[in-house]
This record gives C-alpha cells, sequence and structure tokens, in this order.
C-alpha cells in the first residue's frame, strides 16, 4: 500500500465517527520503489489530498522532506510535486499495524494489504 | 471493453481508478494499461487479491489492494434514497477517485448485493462509474440511476457463459446476456 492509499483510509467500527483519520501507523516496515511521474495527476491529486494528515503521518514514520503546509504555487512547483510524488506514490507499507486515532481499533497490514475487515459485532 | 471508457470517455488516461470487488484484477490492469494513473482495488476474499497481487507483477502494474467488504451496511442509505445522513464507513474516499471500476457480485443469492456496490460506487467516484449487469435489471437499474439523479448508458451487451459455480443453481452452465454500464454524475 502506498500512502495515498492511506491518505483515504478511515476507521469504520460502529459508532466510531469522530476523530477516526488518519489511522497511525506502528511497527510498519516502508520501502521505496520508483514509479513513473504523472504531474497532471499530481496537480489533480493537491485539492483532494488530506495533506495535514498526510503531513503529520509522514512526520511519525521519519520521512520530513514535505512542507507543514501545502506551498500555494504547488501545482507549478516542480520541486514540491517530485516530493509529493516520491512520498505519495513511491513510498509503500510491506507490513504492521494501523491503530485508529479514537477506539484503537487495529487494521494490520501484510504483505503491503491492509486488512479493513472487521469482525460480524463491530460493523 | 475498457477501451470505450478511454476513447470515447476519457475517464482512464492520467484519473485515479477504484476497482470495488476487483477479484483478479482485470479490469484495474486493463487501466492500468490505457494509461491510469493510480489504481485501487477492494475484495473481501484475499486469496482473490493473492492472484490479483501476481497478475500485477506479470503485467508489471502498480497497484494497491484493500481488503474490505464493500457491502457493509453502514452504507445503506436511507429508504427515501437521500444519503446525505448516512454514514459511510469510506466517507474519505469521497471524491477522490476520479473512476470506479465494478463487477458485482450477481447469479448469488444475496439479492441486491449488486445494487448496494453500485449505489456505493455512485457516492464515492469524482466523476464516472462503469460496472456490469444482467441486462435482464436494467430497466430497475435505470430507474434507481434516474432517483439517485445520475445518467446511465448501455455502453456494450455483452454475453456470458457462466459455468455452475454454486450448488443451487441447476443447469450445468447458462448464457446469461449481461450490460456492461457508464454512470455519469451530473455536477
Amino acid at each position: 500500500m502506498r500512502l495515498i492509499t492511506h491518505n483515504m483510509l478511515q476507521c469504520h467500527v460502529k459508532g466510531c465517527n469522530a476523530n477516526n483519520f488518519p489511522l497511525e501507523f506502528q511497527e510498519v516496515e516502508l520501502e521505496q520503489e520508483e514509479a513513473e511521474m504523472n504531474e497532471d495527476f499530481l496537480r489533480n491529486m493537491l485539492t483532494k489530498l488530506e495533506y495535514d494528515a498526510l503531513v503529520s503521518t509522514c512526520l511519525k514514520l521519519g520521512i520530513n522532506d514535505l512542507p507543514a503546509t501545502m506551498p500555494a504555487d504547488a501545482a507549478y512547483n516542480d520541486e514540491f510535486l517530485q516530493i509529493l510524488h516520491r512520498v505519495i506514490l513511491e513510498t509503500h507499507v510491506k507490513s504492521g499495524k494501523m491503530i485508529c486515532p479514537n477506539c484503537k481499533h487495529i487494521y494490520n497490514i501484510r504483505d503491503g494489504i491492509p486488512n479493513m475487515l472487521l469482525a460480524e459485532h463491530e460493523v | 471493453m475498457l477501451y470505450t471508457a478511454h476513447t470515447t470517455y476519457d475517464d482512464i488516461e492520467n484519473k485515479a481508478v477504484g476497482d470495488f470487488g476487483c477479484g483478479c484484477g482485470i479490469l484495474s490492469i486493463a487501466a492500468a494499461m490505457m494509461g491510469s494513473a493510480y489504481n485501487v482495488g477492494f475484495d473481501i476474499d484475499p486469496d482473490a487479491i493473492a492472484i490479483a497481487l501476481r497478475n500485477c507483477e506479470e503485467f508489471e502494474i502498480e497497484m494497491d489492494f484493500i481488503l474490505a467488504d464493500l457491502s457493509e451496511s453502514a452504507v445503506l442509505p436511507s429508504s427515501s434514497g437521500n444519503s446525505t445522513s448516512s454514514h459511510d464507513s469510506f466517507t474519505m474516499m469521497k471524491g477522490k477517485l476520479d473512476t470506479i471500476l465494478m463487477n458485482p457480485p450477481f447469479g448469488t443469492r444475496e439479492k441486491g448485493i449488486d445494487m448496494v456496490f453500485l449505489k456505493r460506487g455512485i457516492d464515492l467516484a469524482n466523476h464516472a462509474v462503469y460496472s456490469l449487469h444482467k441486462t435482464s435489471t436494467r430497466e430497475h437499474i435505470l430507474k434507481k440511476a434516474k432517483e439517485w439523479g445520475v445518467k446511465c448508458e448501455v455502453v456494450a451487451e455483452l454475453r456470458y457463459n457462466l459455468d455452475k459455480s454454486y450448488s443451487f443453481h441447476k443447469k450445468k452452465s447458462q448464457d446469461i446476456a449481461v450490460d456492461f454500464l457508464r454512470f455519469e454524475k451530473c455536477l
């Protein structure tokens, strides 16, 4: 799972409706994998990203390349787009856990795949 | 099949594409080959995802997978069809996937699960949803699409040869007519 996907995942345990995003990583194993950069796509994603959540998640993972706030000229700031590309599309979470900041539910990641399935009583 | 989505509607190239009930990943792999920028697949079956991962490796395609139950009850809209109040466990995804592809389960005992998938896809997609449905349910789906305020058109009519896959299926295999539908959200 790449960090762009994590940026769209929230806790969905029944009744857990507030403060359930972003899920906190723990004991994660990361891997960098090069990917072709697509600037049009990145520009399109700028308004869709939960940028604050991305920055705070990255800081906890020890990735501190992203500026705290998105530059005003982000869409045409090549340096920023490159960093963003590397962070959201080239950083893979291979294994670990994601913990809900609210209800503390643990979602496991194995072989790069987050398990968002819940037990019957949690739905 | 997806070629039309790419050439006629420009719903694939440079887009973020979601695949609901991705199974072995075939729809996403096709999308990636046509130039989608980001692919994510959802399935409830870890074995299907494992196969999809191998297929992606074979075609050298970068794709994320999420083990999830898209038929989960939280999404069920209130009977009035007004979904603003319903809590969706995937709200964070809303509007982020430009195009959602799906081949929802049908011909199973669980009636209506394809409609749950479809409603969820339409709620979450930023622009377009492509889905496969039995032609026999076309009228019903067109009516629903109208209710949901989305445009719906039949992109292609296909024939599936479905092998007996459940013990309650009476025939060894059956030809069924299937529609490939495109839904577009009107802004």
